[in-house]
């Protein structure tokens, strides 16, 4: 997997420091290992692998992420830009 | 079945089964009713005693309902109640697939019905190891992969998704296929189009299957020029064979039609893949389609011109 990497620098997360208490829930959820837990805090170590799912923001019990997340999928995108809406996933079964 | 239509077919009823003969110690595995996604955890917990709780994710797999919320923590508390799994099973353990992540928080299933969510691997067929380890997943079960097997699988599925923009272009081929000197001839729409729809499927071919196996060894890490250079290398491996019977307005139409088809196809694999962001895919599409555009005009136009 680690060969494969998508695009540089266009992803929307965002940690506050601060506010983490170092759970790890936002290292179990991602599926990325954008995340590693040093000294009860959490750190972003893999940018770019990000793929702005969400589970991380979703599952921080004290809201220490934000990420913009959504579907990765050109026709979703189209769909959205069309219709002026979010984008939302209904291509495929396989999204 | 994964394909694209009447998917909705392939759903279950919501509601809690059991795997073997679960007793009131036996974990709790959270899944979506999509068929397909029961019948593989079913395959692989074969030999275990596990209840099954499956939500109502409109026949959608685990992974898409989770980014649209309906594999969710509403879901699970709305499940959780109706089944009434408190009486049930004496351990306040939920195990939730991992993928399923983007649509729970954890803490607030927890506060709203007394269950505690474990993140379960990401593969299925990592569960039993999984409940064997002391229901704790290794860093490989956690990661998704994206292997040669899994993107073989998805091509059928991306050729399908495709469907109906084909049937569209085949009909406008014909009819401008057959435009020429004679103002319009079935004959040629017959030869001129048919070619011209003979260039679209080697496009498709290379953006949609080429691409996505090729991927790690494509050039770059913008599917769009990925799948250009599939769709160049195709075109010109067509020129070649076609040599005498192609002259150049031809030649340059065929290698401009296929890879502006091969881009734009392999940019929709975006959707299929599992390492991409929608903020990358957006950013990519907003410089990528003026340019497959253009390429398709070009090619568009050489073709016109040879008929006169
Ligand atoms: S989930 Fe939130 S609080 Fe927990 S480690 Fe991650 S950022 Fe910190
Ligand atoms: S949004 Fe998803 S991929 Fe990105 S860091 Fe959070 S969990 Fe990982």
């Amino acid at each position: 997997m680690s060969n494969l990497r998508y695009l540089e620098n266009v992803v929307t997360l965002e940690l506050d420091v601060e506010k983490c208490i170092g759970c790890g829930m936002c290292a179990e959820v991602c599926p990325h290992g954008v995340f590693v837990i040093e000294e009860r805090k959490a750190r972003i170590v893999e940018r770019d692998a990000c793929i702005e799912c969400g589970a991380c923001a979703g599952n921080c019990p004290v809201e220490a992420l934000t990420v913009k997340a959504g579907v990765g999928c050109a026709s979703a995108i189209i769909n959205g830009w069309l219709t002026g809406e979010e984008p939302s996933c209904d291509c495929g079964g396989s999204c | 079945m994964r394909w694209g239509f009447g998917r909705t077919r392939y759903s279950i009823s919501a509601g809690l089964y059991a795997i073997g003969t679960p007793s009131s110690d036996s974990p709790v595995l959270v899944t979506a009713n999509y068929k397909m996604t029961f019948d593989i955890l079913r395959r692989d917990m074969h030999g275990h005693d596990a209840w099954l709780l499956v939500l109502d994710t409109k026949g959608v797999n685990v992974w898409c309902a989770a980014g649209k919320g309906t594999f969710g923590t509403d879901e699970i508390v709305r499940q959780v109640q109706k089944t009434r799994l408190q009486q049930l099973v004496n351990h306040r353990i939920l195990i939730v697939p991992q993928l399923g992540a983007p649509g729970v928080a954890a803490h607030k299933v927890s506060k709203a019905c007394g269950f505690k969510v474990v993140y379960g691997p990401v593969r299925s067929s990592d569960l039993p190891q999984f409940l064997a380890n002391g229901q704790t997943a290794t860093p490989a079960m956690r990661r998704v992969s994206f292997t040669f097997k899994e993107r073989l699988i998805l091509t059928p599925v991306e050729l399908v998704s495709m469907w109906r923009q084909t049937m569209w272009s085949v009909l406008v081929l014909f009819i401008l296929g057959g435009i020429g000197i004679h103002i319009f001839s079935f004959t040629a729409a017959f030869n001129r189009g048919g070619a011209a729809i003979l260039t679209g499927v080697l496009g498709l071919l290379a953006g949609a299957v080429l691409t996505p196996l090729l991927l790690p060894w494509l050039p770059g890490r913008i599917f769009a020029i990925k799948g250009a250079i599939a769709g160049l290398a195709v075109g010109f491996l067509g020129v070649i064979l076609l040599r005498d019977s192609l002259n150049w307005l031809n030649s340059l139409a065929l290698i401009m039609a296929v890879s502006a088809v091969s881009s734009w196809c392999a940019m929709h694999f975006t959707g299929s893949s599992t390492f991409t962001s929608p903020s990358g895919v957006e950013k990519e599409m907003r410089k990528a389609i003026p340019a497959q555009a253009a390429a398709l005009l070009v090619g568009g136009l050489c073709w016109i011109a040879t008929a006169f």
